[in-house]
């Protein structure tokens, strides 16, 4: 019979690499930059952050540097896909045919 | 059973692995090959600490956290260049 805390860090583990393939999946199937952009970082965020603490009921004793990534990743991944998001805006990407509103381009007076 | 659900997860993370790979080499735009390569790391990284927690080293840790660090700062740095230039 395996440990209760063993059982839950490899179902969270497995979890989280659920989200994973998902952000993947979403990678691949997303019809433009932007849903890309929006597929790739959240799922993956999540997946990650349930990974790290599966990881951490299997080994307690790493609990600590495991939440140090943790709260890295979650702080730097909505930057980096806030200003990706924004570069592909400026340099005009190219959006998908079922776009029907773009507040960034009404704020800034653009041609929507 | 632990052992046999760290092998589902790993397989799992290999599959997206593989997915945001063939973003990354099918392109179209720069933007998105970027957010594939983000992608590749953020897996990279939960493959980093399976690989820590078969090797029984929290040293590898240390690892995951530099590497997430630096990818941070690559995405940021690509994202200012396709803006505006460096």
């Amino acid at each position: 019979m395996a440990h209760p805390l063993d059982l839950l860090g490899g179902l969270l583990l497995v979890a989280g690499a659920a989200f994973l393939l998902f952000g993947g999946l979403g990678l691949v199937r997303m019809p433009d930059v932007f849903n890309r952009i929006q597929a790739g970082t959240k799922a993956t965020t999540l997946g990650t952050l349930l990974s790290l603490a599966g990881m951490a009921c299997l080994r307690p004793e790493w609990g600590l540097k495991l939440l140090l990534i943790g709260l890295f990743i979650l702080f730097t991944n909505p930057i980096s896909s806030q200003v990706l998001a924004r570069a592909a805006h400026r340099t005009g990407a190219e959006k998908t045919v079922k776009t029907s509103v773009d507040r960034l381009a009404e704020d800034t007076g653009e041609a929507p | 059973m632990a052992e046999a659900l760290i092998h589902l997860a790993a397989t799992l993370a290999g599959i997206a692995f593989l997915l945001a790979l063939y973003r990354f080499f099918r392109g179209p735009s720069a933007a998105d090959r970027v957010i594939a390569f983000d992608v590749l790391t953020i897996v990279a990284i939960t493959g980093i600490v399976l690989v820590a927690f078969v090797e029984g080293r929290g040293i590898y840790l240390d690892v995951a956290l530099i590497y997430a660090l630096l990818s941070f700062l690559g995405v940021i740095a690509v994202a200012r260049y396709l803006e505006r230039g460096l």
